[in-house]
């Protein structure tokens, strides 16, 4: 807060300017208060240092604490000096964690406070000693007024397209247009060339860096300390204090929004050039790396090779250090579309790439060259030879206009702005404005790059407007003329749920050992980038999740259990890749609910097969279960699904060795096309026959190798028309039959629309229905 | 009749008694229904012993047949009032049997159907689709593995556009993508059909994230709609009434916060007055009062173009919210993993929402 009402009167509070800026699009993250709370520390002056008599490592300070006493302290720091100035808490006061200062003995001699280094007041990670306070800090003040530390931090999350604020400058005039408030900001002066020296600047393409300016300090003065005020915007903001000629680089960032480097001008040499990186090259970076710099990496490079990868970061070797006495400062333009994605790609992200990426102010750089010259000069004198730039210096604003037509405005925002408020909130927000028959023509300032076409003018006046205070209106309801059945997929979900099955949501990636485990025909689709080695490959089926799903829960004392899932299949294929949303559920455990009289039955294949039946009702078609092999099966209870011969799913016994490799017990799955589950047709009514049913039971004995659906297919072949349903109601194999012969029992249901059956009519259905299985499958009535 | 089986002299009045105080005490002895009726048949049916006695009645002398028959009919009739009344007797009991074997121990547990659910998150998609089908929105789907075109491009999201480093995209290779986001669905819809438009396509999307509140598969619901003169004030209008329908809430506030999003000028993120404090400010809103649910914004004219719509003849908006964080909102559920876990004891607590 105490940064940016430098540059305009802001008399709100933190939470009232948080919320202004927010509701503007800036939004407030956090308000955090610049110093952890202490009290009753103030600003020593150390008179007198002595050694302890009982201590090596203790000294007796007598420190004038602005007091009525000199107060006589026990110190321990080593950087304890006569003549400092540093922070005393008193006897009463109260630091960072609760601590209090009483009057203490310390090996015998008693100590009247405490001389307090910059981590006990909160204010750094980490010190070396106390912290040493200015020559001319007034003795006896209190260090929380004197520093501003009762000041708050608001940390503001930017949207990309607002790089424009990613310095005080900018958040400025934000707040300046947002509270119609004139914007000032500290006076920059160019300062004037007092020595010759200069290095040539030479930029190989233009395009890429439109504006590069360099100047040489020198004579810088090495012991020279970056003033506490500038260290402390610095901490504020969330950077270390460095060197001073670093620290005023960033804090010119900070301030204007433009990254800046320094390097060693004894590195340098004569010539900078801007240029792409060449075959063969390599540079080690401030951060150690070393990278071989490609053609698409922009970089600064002296005559002997790369200095600093452009607008990202410096090299280690032109690195600015403690005993620099001499610097080239760089301050430029760097073209985002050239400097897009190249951080990244050297796995860097940094304060200058991430403003170059999104896009800084290109009007800045000489601006902020003079503003860091006159920083650095006051802060550890020399001497500044002239600007040298190579490129164009762009003006304030955009040279092409962008019209704002007067009718559009209502028709995006639904609400006509007065053509004075268009005005006033645009040139507010620094854009020139010429009135023209059917609008205005915009030219926008440089340094907002997200201000390209109509439509962005209109969002600004809508946000500076406020959204809150736009019309809110409800467009009238135009339901389509024919709506679509109820979703088939939907009602048969929500079935599945009925009967006791509980929908699942698992990963669409699995573990390459499932894909394999599952499904061995299949090379699953890989992700390039896993988040995990358990979740890399896209599933080929459903059947991994859920019995994955089933392991957490049986792990978790769940015994009984019925899954469901519904989602999308990944199939590779030689036209690409199938993605259909498959429905897939898993049953284990009791068949019915515990109860005190139910049996101990457990799942098994024909429960879930009962479940198949039932999602598949209604679905029009011959559904039908062929025996055949799959890999997750178990060769004798897998089943593929056809519905009028199309494959549409398959049903099984998990494959026992499955089981053992994942750890599950005996369970059973399905996987059926989804889509076809969603198709419904609307009911068709069929008349009722007033006339009695008759029903006939037939048993009869087959080969135990016929399968009970052929017997089923064979009497339904025959479409007799009085036949209104056959009941399968019992298999028996044993006693009075054949080792190789099973008896398979069958309910006839016989019924005519337009008479009473007669005897005759029901012999003579039999009649058939038996003279068929005997040809067809060779089965024989049991009596 | 009978006459020519030849006729008897005198009506057996001893044959008579004989038979009836047989009867009497069958009758009183019968210990069912099923006997008693049994009686009923043998002596007053149609083959019964007392009707063959009026039968025979045909053989008398004629001035026998009078007191004969009264006698016999008084005897059919005390029989019958003898079973009517033997009959109420043991229908009684029968009730009064039915009563005491029938008692059941009503404080046993019942048979109960296990009742599954769907999931939290399907529940919450649907809940939304109902709102949205209500005012003519269909549902859309699409891809889960998208193209770059679909995914970034359509949407003005050009390669190396900062916006990409912010959705952390899983990639198969240059050109595929796990979808970030349901926004491709719109670039779907708009090239395959004219305006108007209204969907919302609800799905899974991804992003290569993984921590307490990221999970890198979540869900989204995207919803577009585009005609002739769609304004940002129908935007407001639609998803302030969705907010207030979906939280159940009335006077549930709401504000709309520029906000930046390629794909849409103007943009706005949508903020709810906190469910869980009413504003007061909490941990779950992190002491502002406001929640966070949706994106949106009016479609941006540069995705217009790539999907071939007139922005100068139409006008739309789109916006997008996250399945999880609404059901964790609706439901008051504390940690996103919870719903990937699918622990029944999760997933049962689900059972009667609604």
């Amino acid at each position: 807060m105490e940064w940016l009402r430098e540059w305009l009167p802001v008399p709100e509070s933190a939470a009232e300017l948080g919320h202004r800026l927010t509701m503007a699009g800036l939004e407030l993250d956090a308000i955090e208060a610049a110093a952890p709370p202490f009290s009753g520390v103030r600003i020593g002056h150390v008179l007198s240092v002595a050694p302890h008599p009982d201590a090596d490592r203790l000294r007796v300070c007598q420190v004038d604490a602005g007091q009525d006493d000199i107060l006589a302290i026990v110190c321990g720091a080593p950087n304890v000096r006569e003549g400092m100035k540093a922070p005393v808490a008193c006897v009463g006061a109260v630091l960072p964690g609760d601590f209090r200062i009483k009057r203490s003995r310390l090996r015998g001699v008693e100590s009247l406070g405490m001389l307090c280094s910059a981590v006990e007041l909160g204010l750094a990670e980490a010190s070396e000693g106390l912290m040493a306070l200015p020559e001319d800090a007034p003795v006896g003040e209190d260090l929380r007024a004197w520093m501003g530390l009762d000041d708050v931090i608001l940390e503001v999350d930017l949207t990309p397209n607002r790089a424009d604020c990613l310095g005080m400058l900018g958040v400025a005039r934000e707040t300046g247009t947002l509270l119609a408030r004139t914007v000032t900001g500290p006076a920059i002066e160019p300062v004037s060339a007092t020595i010759d020296a200069a290095v040539d600047v030479r930029v190989l393409d233009l395009e890429a860096c439109p504006l590069y300016a360099a100047r040489v300090l020198d004579g810088l003065d090495p012991s020279a300390r970056t003033p506490l005020w500038m260290r402390e915007r610095l901490r504020r903001a969330g950077l270390r204090p460095l060197h001073p000629v670093v620290d005023v680089t960033n804090y010119v960032m900070l301030e204007l929004g433009q990254p800046m480097h320094a390097f060693a001008a004894s590195i340098v040499g004569p010539v900078i050039e801007v240029r792409f990186g060449r075959p063969g090259e390599a540079l080690r970076l401030l951060n150690g790396n070393v990278i071989e710099p490609g053609a698409d990496d922009l970089l600064i490079a002296g005559e002997r090779g790369p200095l600093a990868l452009a607008g990202i970061m410096g090299g280690e070797a032109s690195a600015v250090t403690a005993e620099t006495g001499r610097v080239v400062l760089e301050s430029a333009h760097f073209s985002p579309r050239v400097l897009a994605g190249r951080a990244r790609a050297h796995g860097l992200h940094t304060d200058a790439s991430h403003r170059f990426e999104r896009g800084v102010d290109p009007t800045l750089p000489i601006y902020a060259l003079e503003r860091a010259t006159a920083l650095i000069l006051q802060i550890a004198g020399g001497q500044a030879g002239p600007v040298v730039h190579q490129g164009h210096v762009a003006p304030a604003h955009a040279e092409e206009t962008i019209m704002l037509r007067r009718e559009r405005i209502p028709r995006v925002l639904g609400m006509a702005f007065a053509p004075a408020e268009v005005e006033r909130i645009l040139s507010g927000l620094g854009c020139r404005v010429e009135t023209t028959e059917n609008g205005w023509e915009i030219r926008p300032l440089r340094a907002r790059f997200d201000l390209e076409r109509e439509e962005d003018l209109i969002e600004e006046l809508a946000r500076i407007h406020g959204y809150d205070r736009l019309p809110q209106t409800l467009p009238g309801v135009s339901l389509p003329a024919t709506s679509p059945s109820e979703n088939g997929l939907r009602a048969r979900k929500r079935a599945l749920a009925d009967q006791g099955f509980f929908e699942v949501v698992t990963f669409s990636f699995i573990g390459p050992d499932w894909a394999e485990a599952f499904y061995p025909s299949v090379q699953g689709l890989a992700l390039s980038n896993p988040i995990s080695s358990e979740l890399a490959v896209m599933r080929p089926g459903l059947w991994p999740g859920l019995v994955r799903t089933a392991a957490h829960n049986l792990a978790r004392q769940q015994p009984d259990l019925r899954l469901f899932e519904h989602g999308l299949r990944f199939v590779p294929d030689v036209s690409g890749l199938i993605q259909e949303p498959r429905l897939a559920g898993l049953l284990c455990g009791r068949a019915e609910p515990e109860h005190w009289q139910a049996g101990r039955r457990v799942v098994d294949f024909f429960e879930a097969k009962g479940v198949v039946e039932d999602l598949c009702a209604g679905l029009g078609g011959a559904l039908r279960f062929d025996p055949a092999p799959h890999p997750s099966l178990h060769d004798g209870q897998s089943a593929r699904i056809l519905l009028e011969d199309r494959e549409i799913g398959w049903l099984g016994a998990l494959h026992p060795r499955l089981g053992e490799q994942f750890d599950v017990p005996e369970l059973f799955l399905f996987e059926l096309d989804a889509a076809i589950l969603a198709a419904t047709g609307v009911p068709r009514f069929e008349p009722l026959s007033p006339y009695p049913a008759i029903r006939r039971d037939l048993a009869l004995v087959v080969d135990r190798e016929v399968p009970a659906g052929d017997l089923l297919a064979a009497v339904a072949s025959l479409e007799l028309p009085l036949l209104q349903e056959i009941r399968l109601f019992d298999v028996y194999q044993g006693k009075g039959l054949e080792e190789n012969e099973k008896s398979i029992a069958l309910g006839l249901i016989l019924r005519a629309f337009d008479r009473t059956l007669e005897e005759n009519d029901v012999n003579a259905v039999t009649r058939a229905v038996l003279e068929c299985l005997e040809t067809r499958l060779s089965a024989r009535p049991r009596y | 009749m009978g006459s020519d089986r030849g006729s008897v002299e005198r009506f057996d009045v001893e044959q008579l008694q004989k038979l009836v105080s047989e009867a009497v005490t069958a009758i009183e002895t019968a210990d069912g229904l099923a006997t008693l009726d049994g009686l009923r048949v043998r002596y007053l049916g149609k083959k019964g012993a007392l009707t063959a006695l009026l039968k025979e009645l045909g053989r008398l002398p004629a001035e026998e047949r009078p007191r004969a028959g009264q006698a016999v009919n008084e005897a059919k009739q005390r029989l019958s009032s003898l079973i009517e009344e033997r009959q109420q007797t043991l229908a009684a009991e029968d009730v009064a049997r039915k009563l005491r074997e029938g008692r059941v121990d009503v404080s046993l547990p019942g048979r109960r159907a296990t009742s599954g659910a769907l999931h939290p998150v399907t529940q919450t998609i649907e809940r939304i689709r109902e709102f949205f089908a209500g005012m003519g929105y269909q549902v859309a789907e699409g891809p889960e593995v998208e193209d770059d075109f679909h995914n970034f491009e359509a949407l003005n999201i050009p390669e190396q556009h900062p916006a990409r480093a912010m959705h952390d995209t899983f990639y198969f290779d240059a050109h595929r993508v796990l979808r970030t986001h349901t926004s491709p669905v719109q670039i779907r819809t708009m090239r395959e059909q004219a305006p108007p438009l209204r969907i919302i396509a609800p799905g899974r999307v991804y992003r290569c994230d993984s921590d307490l509140t990221h999970s890198p598969m979540f869900h989204q619901v995207e919803g577009l709609y585009v005609d002739s003169d769609v304004t940002f004030a129908d935007l407001r209008g639609v998803l302030s009434a969705f907010l207030q329908a979906f939280f159940e809430r009335e006077d549930l506030q709401t504000r709309f916060r520029p906000s930046y999003f390629p794909f849409t000028e103007p943009s706005a993120e949508v903020d709810i007055q906190c469910v869980q404090c009413g504003g007061q400010g909490c941990r779950v809103c992190k002491q502002t009062g406001w929640l966070e649910v949706m994106g949106c914004g009016m479609v941006h004219p540069n995705v217009f173009a790539h999907v071939g719509i007139d922005a100068e003849r139409y006008t739309g908006f789109a916006f997008g919210l996250g399945v999880e964080r609404m059901a964790m909102l609706r439901y008051g559920v504390n940690d996103l993993r919870l719903f990937f876990e699918n622990d029944v004891r999760f997933l049962e607590q689900f059972a009667r929402a609604g």
